[in-house]
């Protein structure tokens, strides 16, 4: 097997599947060994997903847009499952991967003595969330949801407890109906269109007979109430405050970005099966629309009724969720994809910001008791006697500690409120900008009332946020300070002050990082080019004549030159169907594969190749427009 | 044979709904159960229902596709059976261990008064 850039594609799956594994094989006791692997798997897997970014903006002056593809076992593309990598992916992966590290730093304050496998069932769920942001199959986001939703019912139960045990059953209940109804969507479409590649099913939407178009409907609404109970939309949200209050720190910290595989799923779903053009496009935008709006106003009452921290970051989450999901519906709607651009600068500022004060949480409200009997409860239920009973490594406690915190805390304040100077405003205001002027600054249009809902909305929850907060400030700063100041480990400060650091960041380099989201968000406005390069993925295999040839013909050259060229041409003329596109390469290596030349036939529904026909018409015809958007076909197993 | 499946699958769906519903959590997971039995049904029927038709190509030659029987749902029900066993096997575990430190099998750890 030769290593090639291409395969840094799955490293984001691989690297925190090993590290998990490898972990197994040390003792319990041998915490720091383990400490030691998952920090380093995580900061490999941040070098990595920063340079999957860097690879998914490609070299273009501008806009230019490539996509990864990684075919798994080199099987051709819409047959086999194929990893994805475009600008949104990319951004999802370097989120996570950014948050993750502050919350083991975290955990390695204290937290990981609390239960067994800690760091495993953490870097499982990375693997889970990094596979579910890469697919581009919908059975196996299936797999990688169930992986991540498995290592999150043991990281939620971490620490054990009698709040964990119970909002911990709720929690994997709900979480296994709507995994149940994940699969029954996943089956009704592949039953109506023969294909679960993602791709391939954004080219056969338009063309499902009209008979056949509800249950596509039906299925589609199925899979958006397994993701909406994931993202936390209003009616399938009430379990949601309760686990991540119950959750210890820094898993909740993490636990912030799981709403967002929910977010990202709608986006992507949306953008490639319900964009413009067809019968079904639009499809839940209202849907989406009303329920991010009854997210937003669920969620502020919560922040205003919470009397305790973890309560209000929860409902926090749902404000961050909904407004996410109100954006989207709202671009479904035809709103200008600078919305989408602003909503995805929103949503990286208030996770990193919700995951931060998850972890400033627990030192605030040590001294209060809270905490302080939760661990005790903990303690309790585990057998130890003292949870600080071995030392933690850095034992020093800060001076100025209530200065710190306080710092910290008026830094989150606002952020989440949406206050200038830090990058939650600059967030709300592209947002509102793009809402309000769908066309251009200079240019007066109409503004739609859903807008005006929005707006309304979005202010109002910056305002509750924070009252809210503000009052918990006053209440944990201005009071009764004399008498006990609250203990803070250099450990548990580090990473609030690191994911603090990360938003400054965001604001101060608020330019290219908007610049990005808009390409991002303009790429997901033209799914032609995601569909073009997953149906044109080539394998590996194509290039090489025999099986044993020795000069391997360098695959990762192409990516940058041939491509290009080669797009206009086969696009236009050829590709009758997608299958016999697909199908020469596999004829060529027919000896070795047979089954991959038939499963299109196989598919037993009568009306697949009528449906098949006219597929590409239409979809690969704007692709020569977009011309910066060259799809690199940067994958391929060499296996 | 239609008619049979998807009955068969209703019933056990609507139960499953019912017990899923339900105060207790011995009820709560019988319902899960129910409800993945009918839906591995459904994932199998969405293959469309034939008799006497394998899922395997042969090695030899060319075979006929209309004589085989889609093999992608019976892969994907093998994937969904294993899943949803294993998150059933550790549902159970949470829900002992609720048993143990709230002393009841309420769902919400206390009995409504």
């Amino acid at each position: 097997m030769k290593l090639s850039p291409e395969h840094l594609m799955i490293a984001p799956i691989l690297i925190p599947l090993f590290a998990g594994a490898l972990m197994l094989l040390y003792e319990d006791r041998q915490r720091r060994a383990r400490m030691v692997i998952s920090l380093i798997s995580t900061v490999a897997l941040l070098a990595v997903s920063v340079q999957l970014l860097i690879l998914s903006k490609g070299t273009g002056p501008s806009d230019a847009n490539r996509i990864g593809l990684y075919l798994l076992g080199d099987w051709p593309s819409p047959f086999g499952i194929v990893l994805v990598l475009d600008r949104l992916s990319a951004l999802m992966l370097v989120m996570v991967a950014l948050l993750a590290t502050p919350a083991l730093i975290y955990a390695a304050a204290g937290w990981h003595r609390q239960g067994q496998h800690f760091h495993s069932l953490f870097q499982f769920l990375l693997m889970g969330l990094n596979g579910a942001f890469l697919t581009g199959d919908l059975f196996n986001l299936f797999v990688f949801f169930e992986v991540l939703l498995a290592a999150s019912y043991g990281l939620l139960l971490h620490g054990t407890g009698q709040a964990r045990v119970r909002t911990g059953l709720h929690y994997i209940a709900i979480n296994l109906a709507a995994s149940l109804l994940f699969l029954i969507g996943v089956s009704l479409i592949y039953g109506v269109t023969g294909t679960l590649n993602m791709a391939e099913l954004a080219l056969k939407l338009p063309y499902v007979s009209d008979a056949d178009r509800p249950l596509v409907h039906a299925a589609a609404a199925l899979l958006g109430i397994a993701f909406l109970v994931k993202s936390g939309m209003w009616p399938l949200s009430f379990w949601l405050p309760g686990s991540y209050m119950a959750a210890s720190a820094p898993v909740g910290a993490i636990f912030a970005v799981m709403t967002k595989v929910g977010v990202y799923v709608v986006l992507r779903l949306s953008s490639l099966l319900f964009g413009e053009g067809h019968l079904s496009s639009g499809f839940g935008a209202e849907v989406l629309m009303a329920g991010g709006i009854a997210t937003i106003l669920f969620g502020l009452t919560g922040v205003l009724a919470s009397q305790r921290l973890g309560r209000m970051a929860g409902n926090l989450v749902l404000v961050s969720s909904g407004t996410m999901l109100t954006v989207i519906g709202l671009s479904m709607n035809g709103a200008s994809p600078g919305l989408v651009a602003g909503g995805l600068f929103y949503m990286v500022s208030s996770t990193v910001a919700t995951s931060a004060l998850f972890l400033l949480m627990e030192p605030l409200e040590r001294e209060s008791g809270g905490i302080a009997a939760l661990l005790a409860l903990t303690a309790d239920a585990y057998g130890v006697e003292e949870p600080e009973d071995d030392a933690p490594e850095v034992g020093l406690a800060i001076p100025g500690t209530l200065m710190l915190l306080g710092g910290c805390f008026v830094a989150l304040v606002l952020l989440l409120a949406g206050l200038p100077p830090l990058s939650g405003f600059v967030g709300k205001v592209a947002m509102l900008t793009a809402a309000m002027n769908p066309e251009g600054l200079n240019r007066l249009s109409a503004v739609t009332p859903e807008v005006w809902v929005f707006t309304a909305v979005l202010m109002l929850s910056g305002l509750a946020t924070l009252v809210a907060m503000v009052r918990v400030g006053i209440q944990t700063f201005w009071v009764g300070t004399e008498d006990s100041l609250p203990k803070v480990m250099a450990l548990e400060i580090a990473p609030v002050l690191l994911l603090i650091a990360m938003a400054a960041a965001l604001t101060v380099r608020a330019e290219p990082v908007m610049r990005y989201m808009g390409a991002t968000a303009r790429a997901l406005d033209q799914p032609q080019v995601y569909v073009g390069g997953v149906i044109r993925a080539e394998r590996v295999g194509d290039e090489i004549p025999g099986p044993d040839a020795q000069p391997l013909a360098r695959p990762e050259a192409p990516p940058e030159a041939a491509p290009a060229p080669e797009t206009a041409p086969e696009v236009a003329p050829g590709a009758a169907t997608p299958a016999p596109e697909a199908a020469p390469p596999a004829g060529e290596a027919a000896p070795a594969a047979p089954p991959a030349a038939t499963p299109p036939d196989a598919t037993p529904a009568p009306d697949a190749p009528e449906e098949a026909a006219p597929v590409p018409q239409d979809p690969p015809a704007p692709l020569p427009a977009a011309p910066g958007a060259a799809p690199g076909t940067a994958g391929g197993a060499s296996l | 044979m239609e008619l049979t499946l998807s009955l068969a699958i209703g019933i056990l769906f609507g139960s499953g709904v019912w017990l899923l519903l339900r105060p207790r959590s011995y009820q709560v997971i019988i319902g899960l159960c129910l409800m993945s039995y009918g839906v591995n049904l459904f994932i199998f029927s969405m293959g469309r229902l034939r008799t006497g038709a394998a899922p395997i190509l042969s090695k030899y030659g060319e075979t006929d596709p209309a004589t085989l029987t889609d093999p992608v749902p019976q892969a994907l029900v093998l994937t969904a059976i294993v899943i949803s066993f294993a998150t059933t096997a550790l549902f159970l575990v949470v829900m002992m261990a609720s048993r143990g430190l709230t002393g009841t099998d309420h769902v919400d750890g206390k009995e409504r008064e």
